[in-house]
């Protein structure tokens, strides 16, 4: 089969490899229809991440048709069945599954023991991201092996599109969950930095959970578009002071909840001069995150309010202002996304219209194109927001 | 398929897929082109940080030896830049950094009869290796530019009922 291949920083190769195979009687096996880059997907074509190694097939927004299935995955599968596969790889079973923590899943990481020593305890194994979170090969396939295949899944209603049902497996929970977990009231302003993907599903989270008002953050003029598209009150950091705009759109007090959907590859620009240190720092090995997003939000977030991080951070940052935290009573809510908690209520929103997450997609291509895309998206070309590979 | 990715299979099990045909890489040209002048960087900067004596005596600059090894560290600097996410600003770096070296041996030139020849080689060998950083800074600002005018989004709400009612 054909799948993007991870050789190296920056080196993503279409490889053919040999076909997956059910080595597990819990695994099914998908035709993958349709499968997406995400944008930590980036991170990883940057190396920014430890733990990638060649010959590692990426990807970890992937849907697709049944083809094989386990003898115990029997009892939740069938042949033909059309299923959306979510990034974080789940048992169903254990402690933290049954409380609805999927995302730290404690059995599906199979390199347990390195998850252990670098992160303190384990988390759920993931797909395409990386041997500390499991090794498992990525979606970005024609076939793919889904592990733990009878609770790892959402089923397609036959109404709804690839396109509509796909974001199910990761951007829109990811979106729904940075949302949720701010708490948002109806007098709450709620601002978002970055408006990339989980941006954009963070902007239409907020507001379907009754935002008063959305600010989102960006400096790319078509981002800041699509953000206006929802509703969005829109700041280019380029040409505005970002604390400026938010303390007049609140009277001074800073906004209520804050969202962080950049995560550890903060802009750089001599305007933001800490970001020029953290890439220095990043590039000689001092620091592993630019936390630029996370010093501003501490900043300008109203005292008592909620700092919610979907984006992804790796390891070490530096020059955090924590005691301003502290003392302005900040709560910080974080994670990779416990997709499942939130699946079923979002697919009930996409068959009623509430939302419809094909919105977001830029550009449908070929698997082969796969590694052109990646220098697309990360080059910000071609007003690139989010690509759907078809393989 | 490549000898790193042959060696990591051992850290996968033994029914997962393996690269039979390895494809076209999203590693163009002037981005392969940057690494080996980052690694060039890298490695000359050790020489001159570790052999700024011989080097001195070689182009006739007894006593600048702490000028030589400070080019060292800029060349390992500009090297690291350039083997970054970002290279385009580590060949800057080392296009400046071609520039102070140019200035010097001329400088050098002038001064020594002795070491001219040695000299004169070294000029060459720069001039020739800024014209290909030139081009490599060129080339990489040409392919990871962002091109063409931004499309306007203004008509994607995502909301097929309608948006929500906000204040």
């Amino acid at each position: 089969m054909k799948a993007l291949v991870w050789h190296g920083k920056q080196d993503i190769r279409c490889d053919r490899v040999s076909d997956p195979e059910i080595e597990d009687p819990r695994d099914a096996i998908i035709k993958v229809t349709s499968c997406a880059i995400c944008g930590s997907d980036l991170h990883l074509f940057h190396n920014l991440i430890p733990a990638m190694l060649p010959g590692d097939i990426m990807g970890h927004e992937m849907m697709g048709e049944v083809v094989e299935v386990g003898s115990t995955a029997k009892n939740a599968l069938r042949k033909g069945d059309r299923i959306v596969v979510p990034f974080t790889i789940i048992c169903g079973e254990c402690d933290q599954c049954k409380r609805g923590n999927f995302s730290v899943c404690e059995r599906t990481n199979r390199k347990k023991a390195l998850a252990d020593k670098v992160f303190g305890h384990t988390t759920a194994g993931l797909f395409g991201y990386t041997h500390l979170t499991g090794g498992y090969p990525g979606g970005q396939a024609e076939y793919l092996r889904v592990p733990f295949a009878d609770a790892t899944h959402i089923k397609v209603p036959p109404q709804l599109s690839d396109e509509q049902a796909l974001f199910l497996g990761d951007i829109l929970p990811t979106g729904w969950q940075a949302a949720a977990q701010c708490d948002i009231a109806p007098t709450d302003i709620v601002a978002i930095w970055g408006c990339g993907p989980v941006g954009q599903m963070a902007i239409r989270s907020a507001m379907l959970l009754g935002a008063r008002t959305v600010v989102a953050i960006d400096h790319l003029p078509e981002r800041l578009s699509m953000a206006e598209a929802a509703g969005a009150i829109t700041i280019d950091f380029m040409q505005d002071s970002v604390v400026g705009r938010l303390n007049d759109l609140t009277d001074g007090k800073g906004p209520d909840k804050c969202i962080d959907a950049v995560g550890l590859e903060a802009h750089v620009s001599p305007a933001q001069p800490d970001s020029v240190l953290d890439r220095a720092k990043q590039m000689l090995m001092l620091e592993n995150d630019r936390p630029h997003v996370l010093r501003e939000m501490i900043y300008v977030c109203r005292p008592a309010g909620v700092i919610s991080v979907p984006g992804v951070y790796s390891g070490l940052v530096d020059k955090l202002p924590l005691g301003m935290a502290m003392n302005k009573g900040l709560t910080f809510r974080m994670g990779q996304t416990h997709v499942n908690r939130w699946t079923d209520d979002l697919l009930r929103r996409i068959e009623e219209g509430q939302i419809d997450p094909s919105f977001v997609i830029t550009h449908t291509v070929r698997l082969e194109d796969g590694p052109e895309m990646y220098r697309v998206f990360r080059d910000k070309q071609d007003s690139c927001i989010k690509v759907v590979l078809k393989p | 398929m490549t000898i790193l990715a042959r060696a990591a299979d051992r850290a996968r099990s033994a029914r997962e897929p393996r690269i039979l045909e390895t494809g076209r890489s999203s590693l163009r040209g002037p981005d392969r082109l940057a690494r080996g002048l980052g690694w060039f960087s890298i490695a000359l900067g050790v020489i001159e940080l570790l052999g700024a004596r011989r080097l001195a005596r070689a182009f006739g600059m007894q006593g600048a030896e702490w000028l030589i090894r400070s080019y060292g560290v800029r060349e390992i600097a500009s090297g690291l830049g350039a083997l970054s996410i970002n290279p385009a600003s580590g060949i800057a770096s080392r296009i400046g950094g071609d520039g102070l070296d140019l200035l010097t041996l001329m400088a050098a030139n002038c001064r020594t009869r002795k070491q001219r020849d040695n000299v004169e080689l070294a000029l060459l060998a720069v001039a020739g290796v800024s014209l290909l950083d030139l081009y490599c800074h060129q080339e990489l600002s040409s392919l990871h530019q962002r091109r063409g005018t931004a499309r306007d989004y203004r008509d994607r709400s995502g909301f097929p009922n309608g948006k929500p009612k906000l204040e």
